[in-house]
């Protein structure tokens, strides 16, 4: 089955692109670029995607499927439904599932499960740590082998710096990159930034340095035994200033934040609104201007979602007890957007950290939107305004603090390995 | 002024012009306290519920007497008594308690917010009755009250906080209220039990309780709030006594008519020496006394208007 691509603003930042071209697609793969291609063939499905942008599927580095275990929250089809709704075609899944996924028998599940009931691709992180206790070393080779692509104890630090240690050097065999959560638990235990928004709510705060020792810690045994490392959803200014330093001289290290960072501060926090509550919480405003600086220097290599999606009942509680997490997927692209039309980022700049870079982190082929590459597509309009009402999300997860606001931007169409599966363009 | 609100959840919010028809309604109520009678049928045929998940004798005392000095039915329910014990959360009893059609419920609460979650789902008046280390409104209330009767004036003074400021809802909810006025704050403690920021509320720190008392109009004391980790802030009771336990010594540097208060529970010979409880400065038992006609006033002005 053939597919054509018409009439689309095409931007892929691998090969620096930015234009008007036809995209056709053959089978799974990327057949033709052109700027016009008249002669198609009968039965070739047309897709009209004038005034629109066509541009690689986006790639997300972090995010939480909560199978197996935590099926009430998520499972892999609702959860890739979402995504690829979002624009996404490949999805890293963090390990906090139940069982954790430390093991060659629940990396081979997720597989097995994607591969059945994913919509889009699912690329499993295996733990650092068995049942992430921070205690010995999962075995990260046998979930190498059953499909990993990363290893992360995401949702906590890994617990003392020599075991940490140990896993950036393991992971070398595999050329696994380590993700890192940054948290030291000796100074967070609260529930929301501790700054002026906690001092007015009495909400137990998480200081910033909680975030930026870790930071520390990691890039200077990352840069010691020689490893990549990945920071994740970072959030304050002094996490920025790390590894703007750090990269300077070891460029082994790359980060990665998630909309809510650039986009909400604190002051959220004020009403109680429990999905509001997240880890790392909402910063300070000084906090979310150096993220926005970072990205825009690139400091800041990847936008990640840290899909966290929870049932209602555990948000519709008092916010000490409320569970940590923002559904992410469905308000990525339309939140990022943002950082394009405040300058921070042109769209090929703000693509290239949702595309190329995630796929480079994880050494994927993917990413690209080029002739021969997997046909892994995706058709958004950048400008169309629309109300986040998550009722309408297909994640399971209505845990959004974006609800009833008015974003611009939407994804209307993604295609993954040539199969249509979104599409609203009508 | 008509009072509009449905309920009191925190001082922060509220303009001067409602706390002082607050503290002015107070003042009308101060009186029935002193009658024989002690009873006026204004809210006969109200009920009143207070909803407690932390130990109070106090404010739970204070709010019943003021219920039923006005004539209302009150019910207590504590967390011992409570289903919290078998596993309902919060917004499922308020829910329930509310099916039976209360006119107002006082919560204290463990957990920050909590009064607003319920505010916001329930039709009944929702008075906050101290909500983790956030806000104790009607303590400020009857604080404010009894600093009008005793000074004359709420405006212009200087006044010291002293203790485990962090983790002290009447601390927040007196800053609040103080600074609204336009007095001098000062806080006073440990700097563990300080939390940053605190310039951002226009209040100033300092460690030193000597030089934080001298010429103070008002030194409030706290109490170390085990219950919420207090004791771990500092090295041991008998170090923090010795560095801000009140003592007459501090209050002869005050101003000569300085008012010393105190939220109770007191803990003698730690935060506060007996001589300075029990001396001529104290207004510690007014502030008691003082707190019955300002919950009156506050459950009469919520749901004291047309059934």
């Amino acid at each position: 089955m053939k597919t054509l691509i018409r009439g689309g603003r095409l931007v892929d930042p691998k090969n620096s692109i930015d234009g008007r071209y036809d995209v056709l697609i053959d089978g799974t793969i990327v057949k033709e670029i052109s700027k016009s291609i008249r002669k198609v063939d009968d039965g070739t499905r047309i897709i009209d995607a004038s005034k629109r942008v066509v541009a690689p599927g986006l790639i997300d580095v972090h995010c939480h499927l909560r199978e197996p275990g935590f099926e009430y929250k998520e499972t892999i089809r609702t959860g890739t439904t979402a995504a690829a709704r979002g624009g996404f075609t490949t999805l890293v899944c963090m390990a906090n599932t139940n069982p954790v996924n430390d093991s060659r028998s629940i990396t081979e599940f997720i597989v097995d499960r994607a591969r059945a009931e994913g919509v889009c691709k699912v690329l499993p992180c295996g733990a650092v740590t068995k049942g992430l206790r921070s205690e010995e070393l999962s075995e990260i080779g046998e979930m190498f082998e059953a499909g990993i692509v990363a290893i992360s104890d995401d949702g906590r630090s890994v617990r003392g710096a020599g075991l940490m240690r140990k896993a950036l050097e393991y992971a070398k065999i595999f050329r696994l990159p380590v993700i890192s959560h940054c948290e030291d638990e000796t100074l967070s235990g609260g529930f929301v930034h501790e700054g002026r928004a906690s001092l007015l709510t009495g909400l137990d705060g998480i200081p910033a340095i909680a975030e930026e020792l870790i930071a520390a810690r990691d890039i200077a045994i990352a840069r010691y035994v020689d490893s990549p490392l990945h920071l994740t959803h970072v959030s304050t200014a002094g996490s920025v200033e790390i590894i703007e330093r750090a990269k300077r001289t070891f460029r082994k290290i790359t980060c990665d934040t998630c909309p809510h960072y650039f986009t909400l501060t604190d002051e959220a926090t004020l009403t109680y609104d429990t999905n509001t509550k997240v880890n790392p919480p909402l910063r300070s405003q000084e906090d979310v201007s150096a993220i926005k600086e970072g990205l825009r220097k690139g400091t800041i290599d990847v936008i990640a979602t840290d899909h966290a999606p929870h049932e209602l009942t555990s948000k519709d509680v008092e916010f000490d007890l409320a569970t940590f997490g923002i559904s992410g997927f469905e308000t990525a692209l339309a939140l990022s957007l943002t950082l394009v039309r405040e300058d921070i980022l042109d769209l090929k700049g703000l693509l290239m950290k949702m595309t190329v870079n995630p796929a480079k982190l994880l050494g994927l082929t993917a990413g690209v939107l080029a002739e021969g590459a997997p046909a892994d597509v995706i058709v958004f309009d950048p400008d169309t305004e629309w109300t986040v009402d998550r009722n309408s999300f297909a994640s399971k997860g209505k845990n959004t603090p974006f609800h009833g606001m008015t974003l611009r931007g939407r994804n209307l169409f993604t295609m993954v390995d040539g199969k249509i599966v979104f599409n609203e363009l009508g | 002024m008509n009072w509009k609100r449905k309920d009191l959840l925190g001082i922060r919010g509220l303009s001067t012009e409602e706390i002082l028809f607050i503290l002015d309604t107070a003042e009308s109520f101060k009186d029935i306290s002193r009658r024989e009678i002690k009873k006026v049928p204004t809210l006969r045929g109200k009920t009143v519920i207070t909803l407690f998940y932390e130990p109070s004798t106090r404010t739970r005392t204070s709010f019943e007497i003021a219920a039923k000095r006005l004539s209302a039915d009150t019910i207590n329910i504590s967390s011992s008594t409570s289903s919290s014990t078998k596993g309902e959360s919060l917004k499922d009893t308020a829910r329930n308690l509310e099916s039976m059609r209360p006119d107002a419920i006082v919560i204290r609460h463990g957990m920050p917010g909590a009064p607003h979650m319920l505010a916001g789902v329930l039709d009944s008046s929702i008075i906050n009755g101290g909500d983790g280390s956030h806000e104790h409104p009607t303590q400020a209330l009857l604080d404010l009250f009894t600093i009008r009767d005793k000074k004359g004036r709420i405006d212009g003074l200087k006044v010291v906080i002293v203790g485990d400021i962090a983790h002290s809802r009447v601390a927040r909810s007196n800053i609040f209220s103080l600074k609204n006025f336009g007095n001098e704050v000062i806080c006073c403690g440990p700097p563990t039990m300080i939390p940053p920021h605190m310039e951002t509320l226009g209040v100033r720190v300092e460690y030193d309780l000597k030089r934080a008392v001298r010429n103070a109009d008002v030194i409030m004391m706290l109490r170390i709030q085990k219950e919420r980790g207090g004791t771990t802030y500092i090295p041991s009771t008998k170090e923090y006594s010795a560095l801000y336990g009140l003592g007459r010594q501090h209050v002869e540097t005050a101003a000569d008519d300085a008012i010393i208060m105190h939220p109770g529970p007191m803990n003698r010979g730690i935060e506060i020496s007996d001589d300075v409880a029990d001396g001529p400065s104290s207004v510690i038992l007014d502030q008691v006394e003082n707190g019955v006609a300002v919950r009156m006033a506050v459950l009469y002005l919520l749901i004291g208007g047309e059934a």
